[in-house]
C-alpha cells in the first residue's frame, strides 16, 4: 500500500505540484497526514505538557524548601489538595509522580522524537512523506488523546496517580493503600496504554520509511547521524513499548478483575486481601525492561541532533561516523540488557545483580566514545555559536555529568547505599532529562526555519540558553552531595528527621535555582510564539548545511520537493573538505558540499 | 544563610531583568542585515560567554565538594562498610578526575575554536588509533572497578551464617517497623498476613510452637560485632529498609521474605562521640533552637541510628523511621530479657 501511495505521490509532482487540490482547514491543520504538520502538532502537544510538568517541578520543589509553609500559590492552583494553602502529603507525591510521568513519556519520548522523527526522516532521506500518513495521523491523534487523559486525571476527586511514575504494585493497585490508586491510576493505565500504541504506529512507520523510501543514492552509510538515532531508537521503542503495556494490563486485571499477578499475601485497612501467588518484583522486571531502554528511547534522538547541529556549526565533518554508528547499535542493544540495575535492592537473586553491573557498566563504553568524539569534533573547528550550538554543547557537558555517576549507580555495591536517594534523581536528571531537553531545545533552534519558515530570534535563544545552563547545574550538582548524606527521595518533608535538618539550606538553594531555570524558559517561549508569526524569514539553508532538508524549498509543501526527488551522491558531513592541492574548498568559497552535489573533478570520496 | 542566598537570586534575577530588558532592546527587528545565525560578533562574546560558564561549572564543582561534602554520612557502621566506603573513594576519585578532564577539553575547545571569519576548520573525519585509545581505557578502568565491586557484592550479599548469627525479622506496614526476635530457640515462628488478629499484629502463627518465645518491639537493638541476619517481611506495600549508617539496604516486599546482613562495629555511645557526629549534631542544634515549627522540648538532638523506608509507600512515607541501639552484647542481652515474649502477650 506504501509503494502505491508512494508512486502516487511521484506522479503527483510532476504535475509540478500545481494541481493539488485546496485542503480544508481541518485537512491541513488538524487531522493532517503530513509529517510536517504532525511534526509541529507533535511538538506543541510536548511543549505544553512540558509547561505543565515543569510547573508541578516548581510546586514540590516550594515544598520541599519550606515544608508544610502555605503559599497563595498553592492556594489557587492545587485547591483543595492544598487546604489553606499548605500542601497535603498525598498531593506532594501526585505531583511528581505526574512530573516523571509526563516529562519522560510525553514531553521527552513523544515531544522530542515524535516532533523530529516526523520533521526529518522524510526530508532527510528524501522521501516525499511517511511510509504511511494515515499511521501517522493516527499515531499523533491517539498521543493527543493519551495527553487529555493524561491531564484530565488531575481533576479526579480522590486526586491523580501518586504512587511514583513507576507505579510498582502493590501500592498502585490497592485504592485502600493510596486515594490516589483509585480512578486517578485508572486513567493514568488508561492513558499509557493508549500512549503506547501511538508510540508503536509512530515507530513502526518511522522504520519503514528510513528501510523503503530513502532516495537515490543514500545508502545507509550515507545517512545523517539523526536518522540513524531515530531509527534505531524506533526499533528500541517496538521491541520494549509493548512489554510496558503487558505490564499496564496485568496491572489493571489485579487492580479490576481479582487476578494476583503481582499481588499476595496482603493485608491492608483491617482485612486481608484474597490475592495470593503473585509478585511485585515481576512487575518491576516488566517495568523497567521497558524503562531502561526509555532512557535511552529518549537520550539517543537527543544525541542524534546533536551530531547534526555539532557538525554543521563546527563546520567538519562529525569525527568517527561509522563509530558513532556503531556505538548507537552498541548502546541500543546493551538498553535491553541492563534494567535489573534498577533492582538491585529488590530482593532478586544476588547473583543477577552481579550480571547487570557487568552489562550496565559495559554501556559506558559506546556511551565514553560517543563523548570523545563530539569532543573531538570540535576541536580545530570554526563554531557558529548559534543558540542550537550552545545547547548541544550543553548536551555533551551534562551528559557527561550525569553519566559518570552512572558508573556509582551501575555498580551493584556501591548502589545499596545511594539506591533510591537524591543522588539518583541528580545523576538522571542530568544525563537523561536536561541531556534530551538540551537536545530537544538545540533541534528546535536549529530546524525552526523548517518547521515555520521563520528564524528564531538568536539573543533570547542566548539568554534562554545560558539561564538554563547555570541554573541546571545548579539544581542538580549540589543535589548529588545530599543524596550522599542519604536523604531518600519522594520524601514529603525532610523534618520527621532532625538528621537532616543540615540539609534545609542546600534544598532552599536548589530550589532557588529551579526557579532561575524555570524563568529562563520563559524567554524561550516568548521567542517561540513570537517567532511563529513575526520572525524574520528564513532562507533554504541558513546554517550553510548538507543535509537533504535544506534542499527542500522554505514553504511546506505537500511532498517536500517541487519535480523530482533529489539524488545523494555523498555522505552528509563534508564540511571544509579541501580540494585536491588545498588550496580552497571543493567547491571555491564555500565550506560545505550539500549531499544531492557530484562528486567534482578529482575529488576524493572518502571511505568513511 | 538562607536570607544571603534568597539575596543572591534575587540580585541575580535583577542583573537577569535588566539584561533582558537590554536584549529586547537589540532583538527589535529595526536592526538592519540582522539574519539571525551567528556572526563574527556573536560567535566572539559566546565564545567568550562559554569560557565565564566554565569558571562557574567549576566553581559550583568545587563549591559542592568544600561545603557540601560534610553531609557525606560518616565512617561505616558495619563490618563491610568500610570495604564499602573504600570503592566509593575510589570510584568518586576517578569519575571526577574525568570529569575536571573532559569538561576542560570541551569548554576550551568551545572557548578556542570559536568561529573567526576566515578560519579553516580541518576536515578531520577517522582516526581509528585516537578511538581505539579512547575505547580501551574505559574498558580497563571500568573492568578493574566491576571486578572490586563484583567480590564486594558477593561477599556484602552472602554473609556466611553461622550459629553466632542473631536472626532478626524486620516486619514493615504502613507506616511503621517492628522487629522480632527469635528468642531461646534461635528459630523465628511462622508467620502470615492471613494470622493477623486483634494483639498479633504480625501474623505470627499461634500454633508454632516456635513461635511462643519470640520478641516483638518497635526498637531495633542490636549487640555490637555480632552478625546480623535481618529477613524483611511486608504486611502491605513495598517499602524498602534503608540503614544508611550501615551502608545496608534491602526492599521489603510483601508475598516474599528477602534478606540482608550485616556486623554493627560501632555503639550508638561511641558514635556520638565521634569528631564527626560531635560537629554534626552540634550544627544541627544550632539550627533547632531557632526552629519555632518544633516544640521546645523537642528541639535538642541526640544522634540515633535509625532505619528509614526508601520505597514510596503511601502517604507518611516520609515519616516512616524506627530507633536501632547498637549496645554490647551485655547491654543487649538485658534489655532483651525485660521484653515480653510473643506467648506472654497472647495469653494475658
Amino acid at each position: 500500500m506504501s509503494v502505491a501511495a508512494q508512486a502516487n505521490i511521484d506522479s503527483h509532482a510532476h504535475d509540478d505540484g500545481h494541481h493539488h487540490h485546496e485542503q480544508t482547514f481541518i485537512e491541513k491543520y488538524i487531522f493532517s497526514t503530513d509529517h510536517k504538520m504532525i511534526a509541529k502538532q507533535y511538538l506543541i502537544t510536548g511543549l505544553i505538557m512540558g509547561f505543565i510538568g515543569i510547573g508541578m517541578s516548581l510546586l514540590f520543589r516550594m515544598q520541599l524548601a519550606w515544608p508544610e509553609q502555605s503559599f497563595w500559590i498553592f492556594d489557587a492552583l492545587l485547591g483543595r489538595f492544598a487546604p489553606g494553602g499548605v500542601m497535603e502529603p498525598g498531593t506532594y507525591l501526585a505531583l511528581v509522580t505526574i512530573h516523571g510521568t509526563i516529562m519522560v513519556f510525553f514531553v521527552l519520548t513523544a515531544g522530542l522524537s515524535g516532533t523530529f522523527s516526523n520533521l526529518l526522516i522524510p526530508l532527510q532521506i528524501g522521501a516525499r512523506d511517511m511510509a504511511s500518513g494515515f499511521l501517522n495521523m493516527v499515531s499523533y491523534w491517539l498521543f493527543f488523546t493519551s495527553s487529555v487523559i493524561m491531564v484530565s486525571s488531575l481533576f479526579v476527586e480522590s486526586g491523580p496517580a501518586s504512587a511514583g511514575w513507576t507505579i510498582y504494585p502493590p501500592l498502585s493497585a490497592l485504592p485502600q493503600a493510596i486515594a490516589g490508586s483509585g480512578m486517578g491510576m485508572t486513567l493514568w493505565l488508561v492513558s499509557m496504554a493508549i500512549f503506547i500504541a501511538s508510540s508503536l504506529l509512530g515507530s513502526l512507520n518511522y522504520i519503514v520509511t528510513v528501510l523503503n523510501l530513502r532516495t537515490k543514492g543514500m545508502s545507509m552509510t550515507r545517512l545523517p547521524l539523526t536518522i540513524w538515532a531515530f531509527f534505531v531508537t524506533a526499533i528500541i521503542g517496538v521491541v520494549s513499548f509493548p512489554v510496558l503495556l503487558s505490564a499496564a494490563l496485568l496491572l489493571i486485571m489485579d487492580r479490576s478483575f481479582g487476578t494476583s499477578f503481582f499481588l499476595s499475601d496482603i493485608y491492608v485497612q483491617g482485612e486481608v486481601l484474597s490475592h495470593s501467588g503473585g509478585s511485585p518484583v515481576l512487575y518491576e522486571h516488566l517495568f523497567w525492561f521497558l524503562g531502561h531502554p526509555e532512557v535511552y528511547i529518549v537520550l539517543l534522538p537527543a544525541l542524534g541532533i546533536t551530531s547534526e547541529v555539532i557538525a554543521t556549526n563546527s563546520r567538519k565533518p562529525i569525527f568517527g561516523y561509522r563509530a558513532m554508528v556503531a556505538s548507537i547499535l552498541a548502546i541500543a542493544f546493551l538498553s535491553t540488557v541492563v534494567w535489573g540495575h534498577h533492582m538491585f535492592v529488590s530482593g532478586m537473586n544476588p547473583f543477577l545483580g552481579s550480571v547487570f553491573t557487568f552489562t550496565t557498566l559495559l554501556i559506558a563504553i559506546p556511551s565514553a566514545v560517543k563523548a570523545f568524539n563530539y569532543i573531538t569534533t570540535l576541536w580545530k573547528g570554526n563554531l557558529q555559536m548559534n543558540p542550537g550550538m550552545l545547547f548541544s554543547i550543553g548536551l555533551v557537558s551534562t551528559f557527561i555529568t550525569g553519566g559518570l555517576t552512572g558508573i556509582i549507580l551501575g555498580d551493584s555495591t556501591l548502589d545499596i547505599n545511594v539506591h533510591d536517594t537524591y543522588f539518583v534523581v541528580a545523576h538522571f536528571h542530568l544525563v537523561m532529562g536536561i541531556s534530551a531537553l538540551y537536545g530537544l531545545f538545540a533541534g528546535v533552534y536549529h530546524w525552526f526555519p523548517k518547521m515555520f519558515g521563520r528564524m528564531m530570534n538568536k539573543n533570547l535563544g542566548y539568554i534562554h540558553f545560558w539561564i538554563t545552563a547555570v541554573g541546571a547545574y545548579g539544581v542538580f550538582f549540589p543535589m548529588h552531595f545530599i543524596g550522599m548524606a542519604g536523604l531518600p527521595r519522594r520524601y514529603y518533608t525532610n523534618t520527621a528527621f532532625p538528621y537532616f535538618d543540615d540539609l534545609a539550606d542546600t534544598n532552599i538553594l536548589i530550589t532557588l535555582f529551579a526557579f532561575l531555570t524555570a524563568a529562563g524558559q520563559l524567554f524561550f517561549i516568548y521567542n517561540f510564539i513570537h517567532s511563529i508569526f513575526y520572525g524574520k524569514r528564513a532562507v533554504k539553508n541558513p546554517w550553510s548545511s548538507n543535509t537533504l532538508e535544506w534542499t527542500a524549498p522554505v514553504e511546506h509543501i505537500h511532498g517536500n520537493w517541487y519535480g523530482e526527488l533529489p539524488t545523494v551522491y555523498r555522505w552528509p558531513y563534508d564540511y571544509s573538505k579541501l580540494n585536491e592541492d588545498e588550496s580552497d574548498y571543493v567547491i571555491a568559497g564555500q565550506d560545505f558540499i550539500p549531499q544531492n552535489v557530484p562528486l567534482q573533478d578529482e575529488e576524493e570520496e572518502l571511505n568513511h | 544563610m538562607t536570607a544571603f542566598l534568597i539575596i543572591i537570586v534575587i540580585a541575580l534575577l535583577g542583573i537577569t531583568l535588566w539584561q533582558i530588558s537590554k536584549v529586547f532592546e537589540l532583538s527589535k527587528p529595526a536592526e538592519t542585515s540582522d539574519s539571525q545565525v551567528a556572526d563574527n560578533k556573536d560567535n566572539n562574546t559566546q565564545g567568550k560567554i562559554l569560557l565565564a560558564f566554565t569558571v562557574f561549572l567549576y566553581g559550583i564543582m568545587i563549591y559542592s565538594f568544600w561545603s557540601l561534602s560534610k553531609f557525606y554520612l560518616p565512617e561505616a557502621s558495619s563490618d563491610h562498610g568500610a570495604d564499602y566506603d573504600k570503592l566509593m573513594f575510589i570510584s568518586i576519585g576517578i569519575i571526577m578526575a574525568v570529569q575536571v578532564v573532559t569538561q576542560a577539553l570541551l569548554h576550551w575547545f568551545g572557548y578556542k575554536y570559536r568561529g573567526k571569519k576566515g578560519q579553516r576548520a580541518l576536515f578531520y573525519a577517522d582516526n581509528d588509533k585516537l578511538e581505539f585509545i579512547w575505547t580501551i581505557i574505559p574498558v580497563v578502568v571500568l573492568a578493574g572497578l566491576i571486578l572490586y565491586g563484583l567480590f564486594s557484592w558477593s561477599e556484602i550479599m552472602n554473609p556466611v551464617e553461622d550459629e553466632d548469627t542473631l536472626v532478626v525479622e524486620i516486619y514493615a506496614y504502613q507506616f511503621d517497623w517492628r522487629a522480632r526476635y527469635s528468642g531461646q530457640d534461635k528459630t523465628l515462628g511462622k508467620a502470615n498476613v492471613r494470622f493477623i488478629e486483634g494483639i498479633n499484629q504480625l501474623g505470627v502463627d499461634e500454633s508454632d510452637d516456635y513461635a511462643m518465645d519470640d520478641i516483638i518491639v518497635n526498637e531495633l537493638h542490636l549487640p555490637v560485632n555480632k552478625p546480623v541476619l535481618f529477613k524483611f517481611r511486608s504486611q502491605d506495600v513495598l517499602h524498602s529498609a534503608y540503614f544508611p549508617h550501615f551502608r545496608s539496604q534491602m526492599n521489603v516486599v510483601p508475598g516474599m521474605i528477602t534478606e540482608f546482613g550485616f556486623t554493627p562495629i560501632t555503639t550508638s555511645k561511641e558514635i556520638r562521640k565521634t569528631d564527626y557526629m560531635v560537629d554534626k549534631v552540634r550544627n544541627i542544634n544550632e539550627i533547632r533552637k531557632t526552629r519555632e515549627d518544633i516544640a521546645e522540648d523537642d528541639r535538642l538532638y541526640e544522634f540515633d541510628y535509625y532505619l528509614l523506608c526508601n520505597k514510596i509507600c503511601g502517604v507518611s512515607h516520609y515519616n516512616m523511621q524506627m530507633k536501632i541501639v547498637v549496645e554490647t552484647e551485655q547491654e543487649f542481652q538485658d534489655w532483651l530479657d525485660n521484653q515480653q515474649t510473643f506467648g506472654e502477650l497472647i495469653n494475658n
